[in-house]
């Protein structure tokens, strides 16, 4: 036999039970502990049983650090605490450190084989027999679990109510409720008597199957490990066990105690921290919800993408760390930091109900039969606007009243979330202002997410009622989304029956008034998402107290009022203009499509209310632009009556606006930039992007080469895109980038200085739905929210945006943003969008310009070498940038709301490839 | 024969090796040229004829070495000695009160013996040191060529990595790896050894590379593999002879170290020879092969060219198609700073310069080619 030890493999670390290399795991924690049984499976009491954990007791006194509390990390089947050791490690090495108590239970890992088969009842009993043992009993215990380690540190949680202080949970489940169908598919199969015994203990395969459920794949030498106590058929008999252990079947020996247990999670109220992959086969969301009932005061932070071995998939120690940190041994929370440090504006002393534009506006005689809202049938050439629906103030004011008491009626209390899935228009400003009124949460995804964004959205706030058109409730059903349906629209009752639904909007109307319930400022009051141009959407919750903020935000920006009219052609405004008593007009067109807007329509609406505000979005304005020729005199009149044009979403090039005025001879063209966790942010007008493009002109007046940088006319101008000055109540700064390209210098307002572009205001977010990892990174500072972009301030105060944070290049000069280099390119002669993106390693990066040619190319590489010439000069002249190559694609990718936002991340990662050498495929 | 070197120095644990810090080069005094003798060994090629001139107009006086007279000899204020690098005699004679030494001498190809760059590249840089260290010289720049640190994969944005004879590819990288860590170990504060890595060196009259893919593009000989989208990094004569003349005025903190160099204008290959080719008024190669197609057909070549070998280079090499088809670009911030350089000649302004250049001096293989057009529309006529 020859020797194969190498050097390598004696540096990782092995336990005395195995011959395998345990990557990550340190031995010094490993130890064994010697405890009497009183389990009532054991045919003799005080049986000795020799337990293994890991533990860092040892380490952390050696070091002489002091823990501030226990975490008993239970792991489930088929792991051992070889899941928890990053966790331990974290736990040993924190500022504020913990001792972890990682146990492995009896019959699996490396502790004893005892030969019985250990019921729930049993592992209880052990678990408490070990504690009891090593003296934790008196100690404050946070418990940390996964899988079937949820149930079992819960069942001793209950019976160590001075010790048990907290619990955090990792995909796992406490109940199982029979009327939500049949346990999951998985387990179902490996319970199936013909093959429950292959499955999981004669065979690897449930340890296999297990193990690999990580959305990222594996490292070998981990999976080995993973099954390095569960060599043979013997030493997997608990794995057996424990599956036919799962209470699939009424009368099930277990349930009793499975119920009690749950029961009991219900009336703790210790802290608690819920982590938790989204994309887990057997611990699905519902579980995941069902805990969050239980223990509605948890923390929860929902991995979008990840398995169900979270531990193993996702770097959960961190948040761990930082949860133990601030619960057990801080005075506050990261939380209450940032929300007390957030500005206290007037509106906070004053909360004016979000809705209550509508009902004064209902309440005054002179205006109740006024239009306050309207839907445009298709655009004809005749004199008179087709209207297809119209509702006058105090007509909308009942409407709305006589919904909310019907939902009231069927059940829908405040702070239910009800998913709205109604195109804009009436019905749905009706659904909006019912649920604002009896403090209800809406949850409005747009349908431009996608069918599987827009369900991973849904999954994520879980609603739990749906009110929606036919085509959604038919999505609902085959798409699995949650809540209650309720039809917007009358439905007879074998399509009901077929589509699940329970109620139907006309029905509601008919309920008689019930009183409503007093509003909670406080209290959420709505879940919009974010585009997911940057990774999945994010649920963003608003309480009432920022929508009333958003409404004036936008009111005074938008200069509406009583008495003004809007046309509504861009989603997430029209909701507000009922709020302000201005009236509003949904036009003829695909809402979720901006393309779909004709000129004629824009006009046709806005001479139905006599509109004196447009808010659309830029893809929208284009083809308003792109069809202005079929506008007929009565309905270029109408758009003669425009005071303002609010374009929202993306950027609109200046020649696009230029041409936009002239369409719109009267009205004042803005710009603002926001996004969808505060909204307005800044705001700018025509005249001042005119302004501000002279002031970016080089100062001695030539436009020599390389001129960009630092001699402006006025410091600071150019570089990006110019978005303005902040909106009254908004405060804006830019956060140093360090050496590495991270913000993490100081706050500041210096002209042509770029950084992270910060933010606060009052109708800023409340927080991520249920993403707590996420909300901590974006409220670092706390009382600010860190948007992600990046830009620089002028001497005159305004801000220019230069993209995103994670696109800027790391060159050897320093951090460069990419929409300054990217404007110059586009403006090139036959070349169109252009991204410019960093390739190489961190710190050396190289400029590659990425661009779609006019017309599109038919082929993808390298651009031939006469316009990679053209290009590069004229980004060499705008910025002094060297472009390293220039590429060509037929179509950039982008988001699939706006199709405007370029994926840069991906764009560089297919550069880096394509320019790496080799054949060239699509990006 | 394998080609696997035999003679290469055993590299004897970690040795730590000289690294200016910070404070060392805030603070550096920099050589001048004034009452200094320098020996530039290999002054016959582009590169070490523009270093000699550079040395010269800086202040010292130079002496030149190598088998043949080089052109360069025939103006005023250069010494000159003939002689091979590898012949102790020879080197002695060479060394005489000099201060200085810049070794460029080397057997640069992409095919032959490894025998041959053994002698050459290993053996002759071994006797340099020996010789120079011996003869009281102070100061030595290495030239070498991040070759010796390419193991095949693509490079993108890396910094000089460690010399290694046994990674490299190809004898010339594997023996001029061999070399380098022979130099820099030499090094020591009495005897200080630098060494610098130009990276793909091209200019005006340069027949190394300039005039070999230009004669190859205009016969139609030179395929674009995959899609010419390596990128790649190339370094314009001036620049690199800069670089290698200030490595040794700020030895006192360069020493110890190896510095890659080019002009840090990385430009995917395929657009890089289509500027070349314009340069020289040649058309650009638009024949597009896959890059295994090429590595598998010049492993074939170099086998074949071994045993019946040609005047010239086989026309593709394994190593060739590699270099031409895999990304190779650096991270020049070290080298920048330590050097206290700066390329002072874009990539576009070097074209200019070889455009200028080659519309005075027109490469022969522009008129045959069109005579040879020439000729085939007249028998197609007739």
């Amino acid at each position: 036999m020859t020797h194969t030890g190498t050097t390598s493999t004696h540096k990782t670390p092995r336990l005395p039970y195995t011959e395998t290399p345990l990557p990550g795991l340190d031995p010094r924690w490993s130890t064994t502990v010697e405890v009497a049984s009183n389990a009532a499976c054991e045919p003799v009491r005080g049986q000795i049983r020799t337990w293994h954990v890991l533990d860092n007791w040892e380490v952390l006194e050696a070091e002489g650090k002091q823990p501030v509390g226990t975490v008993l990390a239970v792991h489930g089947n088929p792991t051992w605490s070889y899941l928890w050791r990053n966790v331990i490690a974290a736990a040993t090495e924190a500022e504020q450190p913990w001792r972890v108590v990682a146990v492995d239970q009896l019959d699996m890992g490396f502790s004893e084989r005892t030969g019985l088969n250990r019921r729930y009842d049993d592992r209880i009993q052990d678990l408490s027999d070990l504690t009891a043992a090593m003296g934790l009993d008196d100690e404050h215990v946070v418990t940390l679990a996964h899988d079937w380690g949820g149930l079992i540190s819960m069942g001793w949680a209950e019976l160590h109510p001075g010790a048990h202080v907290g619990t955090i949970m990792t995909n796992t489940a406490i109940h199982h409720d029979p009327a939500s169908g049949p346990i999951p598919a998985p387990l179902r199969l490996a319970l199936a008597p013909a093959v429950h015994g292959i499955l999981t203990s004669r065979t690897n395969a449930f340890l296999d199957v297990s193990i690999g459920l990580v959305e990222s794949g594996l490292d070998p030498a981990v999976k080995v490990a993973f099954k390095a106590p569960y060599e043979t058929a013997e030493r997997r008999q608990a794995i057996e066990n424990f599956v036919a252990d799962i209470p699939a079947f009424e009368g099930h020996p277990s349930n009793p105690r499975y119920e009690r247990t749950a029961a009991w999670v219900a009336t703790s109220s210790v802290p608690a921290l819920f982590l938790w992959g989204t994309k887990d086969p057997v611990f699905k969301e519902q579980y995941l919800l069902d805990l969050i009932r239980r223990m509605p005061q948890a923390t929860v932070h929902r991995y979008e993408g990840a398995k169900h071995l979270l531990p193993q998939d996702r770097a959960i120690e961190e948040p761990i760390m930082r949860w133990l940190t601030e619960t057990f041994a801080q005075g506050s929370t990261h939380r209450q930091d940032h929300q007390a440090a957030r500005p206290t504006s007037g509106s906070h002393a004053a909360f004016v109900p979000f809705h209550s534009g509508l009902t004064e506006r209902a309440a005054q005689q002179a205006h109740a039969w006024e239009v306050a809202t309207a839907d445009m049938g298709p655009a004809t050439n005749d004199r008179e606007p087709a209207v297809k629906k119209r509702l006058a103030w105090t007509e909308l004011e009942n409407r709305v009243n006589a919904v909310a008491s019907g939902l009231l009626g069927i059940g829908v209390r405040p702070g239910d979330r009800i998913n709205l899935m109604v195109p804009p228009g009436t019905d749905l400003t009706t659904l909006i202002y019912a649920c604002f009124r009896i403090g209800a949460v809406i949850v409005v995804a747009d349908t431009g997410l996608g069918a599987k964004g827009l369900s991973r959205a849904l999954k994520g706030a879980a609603p739990k009622w749906l009110i929606g058109v036919p085509q959604a409730l038919v999505a609902a059903k085959s798409l699995g989304w949650p809540g209650t349906r309720i039809s917007a629209t009358a439905m007879d009752p074998l399509r009901a029956k077929a589509l699940g639904v329970a109620h139907t909007v006309p029905q509601l109307e008919k309920s008689g008034p019930i009183p409503f319930p007093e509003l909670d400022p406080d209290a959420d009051a709505a879940v919009l998402f974010t585009s997911g141009s940057t990774g999945p959407a994010k649920g963003v919750v608003y309480t009432q107290r920022q929508m009333a903020a958003m409404r004036d935000a936008v009111a005074a920006v938008c200069d509406l009022r009583p008495g003004t009219g809007l046309v509504a052609a861009f989603a997430p405004f029209a909701l507000l203009a009922p709020a302000m008593g201005a009236s509003s007009v949904t036009p003829d067109m695909d809402v979720t499509k901006p393309r779909t807007l004709t000129a004629r329509a824009l006009a046709d609406a806005a001479g139905a209310i006599e509109a004196t505000s447009v808010f659309a979005s830029p893809a929208a304005i284009v083809n308003v632009l792109a069809t202005q020729d079929e506008l007929s005199e009565h309905q270029r009149e109408a758009l003669s009556k425009v005071r303002l044009m609010l374009s929202a979403g993306a950027p609109l090039p200046p020649p696009l606006l230029e041409d936009l005025q002239e369409l719109l001879p009267n009205a004042s063209l803005h710009t603002p930039y926001g996004m969808t966790e505060c909204l307005p942010l800044t705001d700018v007008d025509l005249p001042t992007i005119r302004e501000a493009a002279v002031d970016a002109q080089p100062a001695g007046g030539s436009a020599r080469r390389g001129a960009a940088a630092g001699s402006a006319r006025v410091e600071g101008a150019g570089g990006g895109v110019c978005v303005g000055t902040p909106v009254p109540g908004a405060t804006i700064k830019i956060r140093v980038l360090d050496q590495d390209g991270e913000p993490t210098g100081d706050l500041v307002d210096t002209p042509g200085v770029l950084g992270e572009i910060v933010a606060q205001a009052p109708h800023m977010k409340d927080r991520y739905d249920r993403l707590w990892v996420t909300e901590n990174e974006s409220t670092r500072i706390p009382g600010w929210h860190s948007t992600s972009d990046v830009g620089h301030f002028d001497a005159k105060g305004r801000l220019w945006v230069e993209g995103r944070l994670s696109h800027v290049l790391h060159t050897a000069n320093g951090v460069v943003a990419p929409v300054a280099a990217e404007h110059a390119a586009a403006n090139v002669p036959g070349v169109g969008r252009t991204a410019i993106v960093g390739v190489g390693r961190k710190g050396a990066q190289v400029p590659v310009a990425v661009c779609e040619t006019e017309p599109a190319s038919k082929t993808v590489g390298p651009a031939r070498p006469a316009l990679a010439a053209r290009v590069r000069d004229a980004v060499a002249a705008a910025t002094g940038l060297d472009v390293a190559a220039v590429l060509v694609v037929k179509a950039h990718p982008t988001d699939v709301r706006h199709n405007s936002k370029i994926d840069r991340t991906l764009l560089a990662e297919w550069a880096q490839n394509a320019l790496g050498g080799g054949k060239i495929k699509n990006p | 024969m394998s080609p696997t070197p035999q003679n290469t120095p055993k590299v004897h644990g970690p040795r730590r090796s000289h690294r200016a810090t910070d404070a060392e080069l805030r603070d550096v005094t920099e050589l001048k040229g004034d009452g200094r003798r320098v020996l530039v060994t290999g002054a016959s090629g582009m590169l070490g004829e523009a270093v000699a001139r550079l040395l010269r107009d800086r202040g010292w006086t130079v002496r030149l070495m190598q088998r043949s007279p080089a052109a360069l000899a025939e103006e005023q204020g250069y010494e000159q000695f003939l002689g091979s690098v590898d012949r102790p005699e020879h080197v002695e004679r060479a060394l005489e009160r000099v201060d200085d030494v810049v070794h460029l001498a080397a057997k640069v190809s992409f095919a032959g013996d490894w025998d041959q760059f053994l002698r050459t590249n290993v053996t002759g840089t071994r006797v340099l040191l020996e010789s120079a260290r011996l003869a009281g010289v102070e100061n030595v720049v290495f030239v070498s060529s991040p070759s010796v640190a390419h193991s095949g994969s693509s490079i993108q944005g890396d910094g000089a990595e460690p010399a290694d004879p046994y990674a490299a590819r190809g004898n010339y990288a594997r023996s001029k790896a061999a070399a380098e860590l022979l130099a820099l170990e030499a090094d020591s504060p009495k005897f200080k050894v630098t060494a610098v890595r130009p990276h793909i060196v091209w200019g005006p009259g340069d027949t190394q590379l300039v005039e070999r893919i230009v004669d190859r593009a205009a016969r139609g000989r030179m395929p674009v593999l995959d899609d010419g989208a390596a990128l790649i990094d190339t370094t314009y004569i001036d620049n690199a002879a800069e670089a290698i003349v200030r490595a040794l005025e700020r030895i006192e903190v360069s020493h110890g170290e190896a510095f890659v160099v080019t002009n840090g204008q990385p430009r995917p290959v395929g657009e890089f020879i289509a500027m070349m080719c314009q340069a020289c008024n040649v058309a650009p190669p638009t024949r597009k092969v896959p890059s295994g197609v090429v590595k598998v057909a010049g492993k074939v070549i170099e086998k074949i060219w071994a045993i019946k070998p040609g005047q010239d280079e086989p026309p593709m090499t394994e190593f060739l198609a590699e270099q031409l088809s895999t990304a190779h670009w650096f991270d020049q911030k070290r080298t920048r700073q330590v050097l206290g350089w700066e390329p002072s000649v874009t990539v576009e302004q070097g074209m200019e310069n070889l455009k200028a250049h080659y519309t005075q001096n027109p490469l022969p293989v522009v008129a045959e080619v069109r005579e040879k057009r020439m000729e085939k529309a007249r028998r197609s006529v007739s």
